[in-house]
């Protein structure tokens, strides 16, 4: 189970630095997106693989009984993949706004904020 | 448990609810000025109970560390949380002046106080899982703050600044996971003894890369500061002000504490790569300034380059050097920001920051001539300014520790600052303005003028006073690099403190 998740991980991100590498904004933004569950199954399985029981304490006791699941890197996920799940909505949401004003996601056009240089007389 | 701890994260957040809530009321503007007040005094109330009291630490929901998420404080994240409040409260009493109605209504204030919850929450924390999340606040909102208004230099700009942050975010996220992985826990008093029974030392090396990858995105570092020129002149110049003074510090912060608390096995590796990375940064910052011409974004290229100092003093890995670093680090904020908001007032009355096309702001507005005088100088590091003894500590440092080369580099990147700074002045202040006109203070609107010129003055005023009186700003710098240096008060408190 962990090479099979292990082997996942590396095929995600290895997909993600593909889209990433792409001149369209928004294949990078797809990019990220695998990305950020690529490092989902890392938290995942930095807090090993365990089969046990849901990590519940009964009542009157102080500590689970028996071997339980680890509890933490869920919640560690969960938290990631809900602030993720806000980034990339936002990020979305800005390409698209982009698009609209500017008229291209083409990264190598975007040189409004900080555009050529002006040549100078003696250069032309 | 210390509720002094709390404070700099629950008034923000209260103050961002009623000003989001108050957002078409003018009321909605002061009451941001007035929590920004509180936080200021809770901080210092917390500054003096850590000078009293030394490191103190709360451990939130009742659950002991290192289970929970623990608040802690010590002298130097004490200090920043200070002077985040400053900075807030000088960026909120500028906006009063600056921000259009328009940008007030769709809640500019309110994501203005999001970002300072998020900076001081990232000071705070004494779990790295925690800091990321305190990141991932400071982030939405910085996000938010730039595109602001929406004009194309500024959706440009944001796209590069968004898309380039979430890389280093998730580079941190990966990080934090693997650590978790081979130690077992994410708070950092608790990690400092882990990270020691690691058996797998290459493993470690390998995720203090990682960390220092992400946090070196997050302050500008050679090779990873190209986002920070591309967006910074772009938003309103508040916004730019507050970006410049804080934001890249809260990665410089989270550089010191993680490789002094927790990355400190391989220093031979990790602290050489920072070295040789902070001297590229200095050069690489200072070089891009020089070929530019406009006042925001030289400045901008000069952030780059004085993060180089500071992880300079880091990388040394001296009690001079982090001296140095901590002191450079408050000094910094300070002028950086100041000359941000001067910039914006030559904007608003000589019509641009393009130096083209500004002039005569000597002649007709000699106030500010003088006030840009004061941060432009201590940012190059002339006596008697707060800038001086900032260089000198760092320069010292290195000549102590034998890098010829490396002070030879941070003395001459002094000398290329002067350069840039005499550009501004000769072309903005020094002639005549190019269409004629008289760009005079007086134009602005007297409570507008008011509310743009006291943060200048006020920031200029303590600029002054740090490097006049700089005794007890050192002995200070001193207590933070030795708590830095020798965790182990840090970690007692961490671990041994009750709910």
């Amino acid at each position: 189970m962990e090479l099979l998740l292990a082997v996942t991980t590396g095929i995600l991100t290895a997909v993600a630095v593909y889209l990433m590498l792409s001149k369209n904004l928004l294949r990078y933004l797809w990019g990220l997106v695998l990305l950020s569950n690529a490092v989902n199954f890392v938290i995942f399985l930095g807090g090993r693989l365990t089969p046990g029981a849901p990590p519940l304490i009964d009542e009157g006791e102080y500590a689970p009984v028996g071997e339980v699941a680890n509890a933490l890197p869920q919640a560690l996920v969960l938290t990631a993949i809900v602030i993720s799940f806000g980034l990339m909505a936002f990020a979305l949401a800005l390409i698209y706004r982009t698009y609209m004003t500017i008229g291209t996601v083409t990264s190598t056009e975007m040189r409004i904020a900080e555009p050529r240089p002006r040549k100078s007389e003696s250069d032309e | 448990m210390s509720w002094l701890l709390v404070y700099p994260i629950v008034i923000p957040l209260l103050t961002a609810v009623l000003t989001y809530i108050l957002r078409h009321n003018p009321a909605g503007r002061w009451i941001s000025v007035a929590g920004t007040l509180a936080l200021l005094l809770t901080s210092v109330m917390l500054l003096a109970s850590v000078i009293r009291e030394g490191v103190i630490a709360a451990q939130m929901s009742d659950w002991n560390a290192p289970f929970g998420i623990t608040l802690v404080a010590d002298y130097l994240s004490a200090v920043m949380v200070v002077i985040t409040a400053i900075t807030g409260l000088a960026t909120v009493v500028y906006c009063l002046g600056e921000i259009p109605e328009r940008l007030e209504r769709s809640g500019f204030f309110a994501l203005l106080q999001v970002l300072l919850m998020g900076v001081c929450g990232a000071f705070v924390t004494g779990d790295l899982f925690n800091l990321y999340v305190w990141f991932e606040v400071m982030l939405i909102s910085s996000f938010g703050l730039l595109v602001m208004g929406g004009s194309r230099e500024q959706l440009d700009g944001g796209v590069k600044y968004v898309t380039l942050n979430l890389v280093s975010t998730i580079m941190f996220l990966s990080g934090v996971g693997i650590l978790y992985g081979i130690t077992g826990t994410l708070n950092m008093a608790d990690l400092h003894a882990a990270v020691r029974e690691v058996e797998n030392t290459g493993l470690l090396t390998t995720v203090a890369v990682m960390f220092l990858v992400a946090f070196g995105v997050k302050a500008a570092l050679f090779p990873l500061f190209f986002w920070l020129p591309a967006s910074y002149h772009t938003p309103p110049v508040a916004v730019s002000a507050i970006f410049a003074g804080l934001l890249t510090k809260v990665g410089v912060y989270a550089l010191i504490r993680v490789f002094t608390l927790i990355f400190d096995q391989d220093v031979g590796y990790t602290h050489t790569l920072m070295l040789w990375m902070a001297v590229a940064t200095m050069v690489m910052g200072v070089l891009g300034a020089a070929a530019m011409n406009d006042f925001r974004r030289i400045l901008s290229f000069h952030i780059v380059s004085q993060i180089g100092y500071m992880i300079l003093g880091l990388a040394l890995f001296t009690p001079l050097g982090l001296l140095g670093a901590v002191f450079y680090l408050v000094h910094h904020i300070i002028v950086k920001a100041n000359l941000f908001f001067i910039a914006g007032v030559a904007k608003r009355i000589g019509g641009s920051t393009d130096l083209s096309k500004l002039g005569g702001l000597y002649a007709n507005a000699p106030v500010l001539a003088f006030l840009f005088l004061i941060p432009a100088f201590s940012l190059a590091g002339f006596p008697p300014l707060s800038g001086f003894w900032a260089k000198f500590l760092i320069v010292k440092a290195a000549l102590d520790a034998q890098m010829w080369i490396v002070a030879g580099v941070a003395l001459a990147v002094g000398l290329l600052t002067v350069f840039s700074m005499t550009k501004i002045w000769g072309a903005a202040f020094w002639p005549d303005h190019p269409e004629g006109t008289k760009p005079r203070l007086s134009d602005i609107p007297v409570f507008e003028r008011l509310a743009m010129m006291l943060p200048v003055g006020a920031l200029a005023l303590l600029t002054c006073v740090i490097g006049l009186f700089p005794e007890p700003f050192v002995t200070f710098a001193e207590t933070a690099a030795g708590q830095l240096l020798d965790p182990t008060d840090y970690i007692s408190t961490v671990l041994g403190v009750q709910p």
